[in-house]
């Protein structure tokens, strides 16, 4: 059995993957549906046509790739540690989305929006000292 | 009308295939052996389990509804949008994985929610 520092440090380092491609992936995602524009669909041939021009975009599968990656590490988390525990502890995804869709994406950024990613993330630390498991183990 | 349909299904959906995952993945048991060959195995149990379909199939209602939301929305406005997630999974944990959901913990979730909407109040 491993000891209670090594289970930390692999959800540590397990939840820092999940912070780094799925923040990442959403802002690859939304550069390459923005580049597609506004969805129009009134039927089956336009839907196609829409699928096609997704499927055809590198950034979109770029995106895709690093959403895979995120959940490889979602699940694998999660065969451990607790989803009470594991949810608020990637919080920091959200600062992480901001600050790359303000450089990568340069979308502009209020500062109260700023702030709202701080309260967000300042919850989320109250919610992650809560103990992390309240059930038995299955 | 339309975006809030996307945002349900966003949230709903999202928090509901996660929850399933979760089950899925506490019956497939604690994964110790990181190897290639190893995750693949953890894969072709997990796959087997059926929670792991009906929170992949949730999930990916969520994933669709997401892209098309993103492509008349801001990703920084739409991605904090989901923080309503935890609102959602602290409901769910109770109700449908039996959790123990502590007032600190709910205060925390409030707080969040306060946090989505002053990021929605942001504007553009």
């Amino acid at each position: 059995m491993k000891s209670a520092a090594s289970l930390h440090f692999k959800t540590f380092l397990f939840i820092l993957f999940m912070v780094a491609f799925g923040p990442l992936g959403n802002v690859l995602l939304g550069k390459g549906m923005k580049r597609i524009g506004a969805v129009q669909v009134t039927n089956l041939a336009e839907a196609w046509h829409l699928l096609v021009r997704i499927l055809s975009s590198p950034t979109i599968w770029a995106g895709i790739v690093s959403l895979l990656s995120f959940f490889v590490a979602y699940m694998l988390v999660l065969s451990w540690a607790d989803y009470s525990y594991v949810q608020p502890a990637s919080s920091v995804s959200y600062a992480m989305v901001a600050l790359l869709a303000h450089y990568l994406l340069r979308e502009a950024i209020s500062p109260l929006r700023w702030f709202g990613v701080l309260v967000i993330c300042l919850g989320v630390l109250v919610v992650g000292h809560t103990p992390p498991r309240t059930t038995e183990p299955r | 009308m339309y975006h809030l349909i996307l945002y349900v299904l966003i949230i709903g959906a999202g928090t509901l295939g996660e929850l399933c995952v979760t089950r899925a993945m506490k019956v497939v048991g604690e994964v110790k052996d990181f190897r290639p060959i190893a995750i693949v195995r953890v894969f072709a149990r997990a796959v087997r389990v059926p929670w792991m379909w009906a929170g992949i199939s949730l999930m990916a209602t969520a994933f669709f509804s997401l892209l098309t939301v993103l492509t008349t929305q801001n990703v920084s406005l739409v991605v904090p949008v989901t923080a309503l997630n935890y609102g959602a999974g602290a409901l769910g944990g109770r109700l449908i994985l039996g959790e123990n959901v502590s007032a600190r913990r709910w205060i925390g979730v409030m707080v969040v929610c306060a946090g989505v909407a002053i990021v929605v109040l942001g504007g553009r």
